[in-house]
């Protein structure tokens, strides 16, 4: 095998394993890599690609939400239930947890703590994203020198037959 | 090689239909594709009022996966909506709420099944295990 894409590869794999075990990317990630095939090879750059565009609309919302005289936490709360779910869809494992602690203070009505979080939901989200660009620089390198993209193997199969 | 072949699941073969309720446009396609792998005729909506309107529109499926929080119609709405109009078909709640009061309230509405969100192939093929009624 080509030295160059060995290198490559090896690069790709320490890049990732750092993903996960700094907590940036969790098990769901693997879940969404494991649903990409031939009829939708481009499935996990499309899903995160969406998850971008819209936490960047949801992030802006909560700004204004915020910014308003009489804050309607109901209309807070229900944007980071949003980006929370999304997040969590995606296996944005500190965006995910970033999200419940600000439902913490929406709850509690506390308009400090809600600012505090909202601005660590905008660096962990600017920090995922900085990284999920990387590694889709590295695949595509890999790929384009002729390489495939590993992904992890086992699922769970069926018990029982259905209907 | 089929993926669903690949992860070591069966294939449905397009045997098996099923309704998408939720409006959060990733899950949407998530969900989408995880049934798409396992052979699951699909189709998606994005609040529980399409959901009704799809039903009373005359289409049947053996499965709708429900979120709760959604604008214009919730999931538990929809959900009682669904049953009242006799729909036999099995619905399983998909949602982030993680506190057991607003599972029960979901579940009481008329669920079959709960998960929560993140939906995975594990759960997923727990959920069609469970199918009774075929649309």
């Amino acid at each position: 095998m080509d030295v160059g894409l060995m290198q490559m590869q090896r690069r790709l794999a320490e890049y990732t394993s750092a993903l996960f075990k700094e907590g940036i990317l969790d098990s769901q990630y693997v879940q969404l890599q494991e649903l990409q095939d031939e009829s939708n090879p481009d499935f996990v750059v499309e899903v995160v690609s969406l998850f971008f565009t819209d936490s960047e609309k949801l992030l802006n919302d909560l700004s204004r939400d915020l910014a308003q005289q009489n804050v309607d936490f109901r209309r807070v709360d229900a944007h980071v239930h949003q980006l929370k779910g999304s997040s969590s869809s995606i296996g944005a494992e500190r965006v995910k947890n970033a999200c419940i602690v600000f439902r913490n203070f929406c709850q509690e009505k506390n308009i400090p703590g809600c600012q505090r979080c909202l601005q660590q939901i905008k660096q962990e989200f600017l920090l995922v994203k900085s990284k999920l660009e990387t590694l889709f620089k590295l695949e595509q390198q890999v790929v384009a020198a002729g390489g495939s993209i590993p992904t992890s193997g086992s699922l769970p199969t069926m018990q029982q037959p259905i209907l | 090689m089929p993926k669903s072949q690949f992860l070591g699941v069966p294939s449905l073969n397009d045997e098996v239909t099923a309704l998408v309720v939720d409006d959060n446009k990733v899950s949407q396609m998530i969900h989408h594709q995880l049934l798409n792998v396992l052979g699951i005729v699909n189709h998606v909506v994005g609040n529980g009022k399409e959901a009704v309107e799809i039903h009373s529109s005359g289409k049947k499926f053996d499965l709708v996966l429900m979120d709760r929080d959604m604008p214009v119609m919730n999931g538990i709405e929809a959900t009682k909506k669904l049953r009242d109009m006799g729909v036999k078909s099995t619905i399983a709640g998909v949602s982030s709420h993680s506190l057991s009061e607003e599972r029960q309230e979901f579940i009481e509405a008329g669920l079959d099944d709960y998960h929560e969100k993140p939906l995975t192939v594990a759960k997923l093929l727990s959920v069609v295990s469970k199918i009774k009624y075929k649309a």
